[in-house]
């Protein structure tokens, strides 16, 4: 139990005897609530049960697992569960790819946040401005600022198309399209339904980005969607990547190029983007290399939240440095760091994010508990590889283990296919938005998938 | 799979993609060898990136062309001058240690 004196604008605790609950976190609610009890004026003390409180950045993937998780199993008479984020939509973002090509609808990406959040877990919409790791603050856009004892940033990743010159130029979204975005996907779908062809390229300006296979995705739907639409010919389709492949993992590149080449897809790899031309409408890279488009069809730089660099805590691109194993930020012990916003050698994706959801929960009851951290995330990433014409593959790997061909879930039976196209797994990837609405999201243990990646039915 | 493979009277373990694995063999002769055999005649700019590298890589810090554009030692455009083609994949070779993982 503590006593609550309000001095200058700030507020101390002190034990005392009588008991009031105070289940509110924010300064600012805490002002407007106290006022029924005391005049900050006169620093009169009220006394109240101090609960301590868990902190969420960020109500995407990842702070939604989180929130699920943590309020089974966070004792509710000495916690609080805040969570907030800068919008109240939660979009579907794997639905983006599909979007452009009419497989979706708007309707099909995007939920009201509040809806996958449990009524105990209390959401704030409103946008991070500074996380101040000293004080144990966050300051919001509102003018807000909510203390933690444990922070938990899950702000994600977006993109940034004005870190390349041009990009976001006159052609932008005339010519220049992205589908990481609502706002992209949508228009490109726009741009799709009346374009009559010419060369697309298909572009990844820098890694990581999320998804890292989203745009050889896009590719293969690509040459599927003009394929049905009767004007392939009319298409030339490249697929540009600073990587020195279709993919950075050897078993999967030789995989994926062979499905390039079987669609006529041409590739230019090791493409080190500097500029857009938007007069003479082509990307041109650093050692010189041009190549021209009609239709560009980018993935801009990936980048953390803004709050990370505006708090100093990220790295060149706002990634916050965290422990691999333990997913623990390396800022300070009570900031943990999940999904997209962390700077660890892993895919950035709603399966990882999952995953990584396991081993942070534990850590951060154990952190609660004062006990040793474990470091058990072992960078499991699990995706589905749409590649067009009901087909897709499934790749299945970890920091130590590239993908290769076998079964899954259920070693030596599937029914899903690794690395091999089959029907089945198109079938599993359209089924995810289902599981990511209603299960994943919810944090519903999904069967025969584990967080550690098994070896079982891998033919390595 | 690591392979031995005889570089300037020094025996090294490399992997098939031909970068070493094991940076405590690396020397500066051994770095001239791997310059020459990508085809880069080493300058003192070319060695100050390499030493930039190699820092970096004690320290654990994880290596991106962009991280090298911001490093103060050389712009993006002066590195792609200095080990043309794919940079990163080129000096990290001759720095001795793994290629940097691109995040997939
Ligand atoms: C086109 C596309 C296709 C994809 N396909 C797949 C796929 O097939 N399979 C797969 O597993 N993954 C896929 N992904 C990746 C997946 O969507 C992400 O990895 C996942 O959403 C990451 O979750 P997150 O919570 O870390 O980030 P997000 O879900 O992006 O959530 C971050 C949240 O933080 C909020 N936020 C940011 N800054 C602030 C701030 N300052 N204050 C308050 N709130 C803030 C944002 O509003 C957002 O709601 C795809 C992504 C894209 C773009």
């Amino acid at each position: 139990m503590f006593k609550v004196i309000y001095t200058d604008n700030q507020y101390h605790l002190h034990r005392s005897q009588t008991a009031l609950h105070l289940y509110c976190v924010i300064c600012n609610s805490i002002s407007k609530e106290s006022k029924s009890n005391t005049n900050p004026k006169t620093s009169k003390t009220i006394t109240m049960k101090h609960k301590k409180n868990i902190l969420i950045l960020g109500a995407g993937t990842a702070g939604t697992i989180m929130a699920n998780q943590l309020v089974k199993e966070v004792d509710p008479h000495t916690w609080n569960i805040t969570i907030a984020d800068a919008t109240n939509t939660h979009y579907y973002q794997p639905g983006f790819l599909f979007l452009p090509f009419g497989i979706y609808d708007e309707e099909d990406v995007k939920k009201p946040i509040r809806s996958f959040l449990p009524d105990e877990v209390k959401f704030i919409q409103d946008k991070a401005s500074e996380i101040k790791s000293e004080e144990q603050q966050v300051l919001f856009e509102s003018g807000k600022t909510i203390h933690y004892d444990v922070l938990i940033i899950a702000t994600g990743s977006t993109i940034d198309s004005s870190e390349i010159e041009g990009m976001n130029g006159p052609e932008w979204r005339k010519s220049i399209f992205d589908f990481y975005t609502f706002e992209g996907a949508k228009a490109l779908r726009e741009k799709l339904a009346t374009w009559e062809g010419g060369k697309l390229v298909v572009h990844i300006t820098e890694m990581p980005i999320k998804c890292p296979v989203a745009p050889l995705e896009f590719s293969f739907l690509a040459d599927d969607y003009f394929g049905k639409k009767g004007m392939r010919d009319k298409v030339d389709i490249t697929y540009v990547t600073p990587l020195s492949g279709a993919f950075t993992k050897p078993r999967a590149t030789q995989k994926l190029e062979y499905l390039l080449k079987e669609k006529n897809i041409n590739i230019v790899s090791d493409f080190a983007i500097e500029s857009v031309d938007n007069e003479n409408k082509s990307i041109k890279d650093y050692s010189g290399k041009e190549v021209p488009f009609d239709l560009l069809v980018t993935v801009p730089t990936n980048k953390g939240s803004q709050v990370i660099e505006q708090s100093g805590l990220g790295d060149e691109l706002n990634f916050v440095p965290t422990d691999k194993g333990t997913l623990q930020s390396k800022v300070s012990a009570n900031i943990f760091v999940l999904g997209d916003a962390t700077n660890i050698p892993t895919s950035k994706a709603g399966s990882v994010t999952h995953f990584q959801a396991e081993i942070l929960f534990e850590n951060v009851l154990r952190f609660i508990r004062k006990e040793e951290l474990l470091p058990e995330f072992d960078g499991h990433a699990n995706c589905f590889i749409e590649t067009g014409k009901g087909k897709a593959l499934l790749i299945d790997f970890n920091y130590d283990h590239e993908p290769v061909e076998g079964t899954f879930p259920i070693a030596g039976i599937g029914p899903l296919r690794l690395l091999k196209e089959s029907r089945m797994n198109h079938w599993g990837k359209l089924a995810f938005r289902w599981v990511y609405w209603n299960m994943l999201l919810k944090a519903r243990p999904i069967p025969f998938v584990k967080a550690r990646m098994s070896l079982a039915g891998k033919n390595f | 799979m690591i392979m031995l493979k005889e570089l300037v009277g020094n025996t090294i373990d490399v992997n098939e993609e031909g970068f070493m694995t094991d940076f405590t063999q690396w020397n500066t002769q051994i770095g001239e060898a791997l310059a020459t055999e990508n085809e880069i005649s080493m300058t003192p700019k070319h060695w100050e990136v390499i030493t930039y590298i190699q820092t970096e890589y004690k320290n654990n810090v994880p290596l991106s062309i962009r991280k090298i554009g911001k490093s103060g030692v050389v712009d993006i455009k002066e590195f792609y001058t200095l080990f043309p083609n794919a940079p990163l994949k080129t000096a990290t070779k001759i720095a001795g240690i793994p290629k940097p993982v691109s995040c997939i």
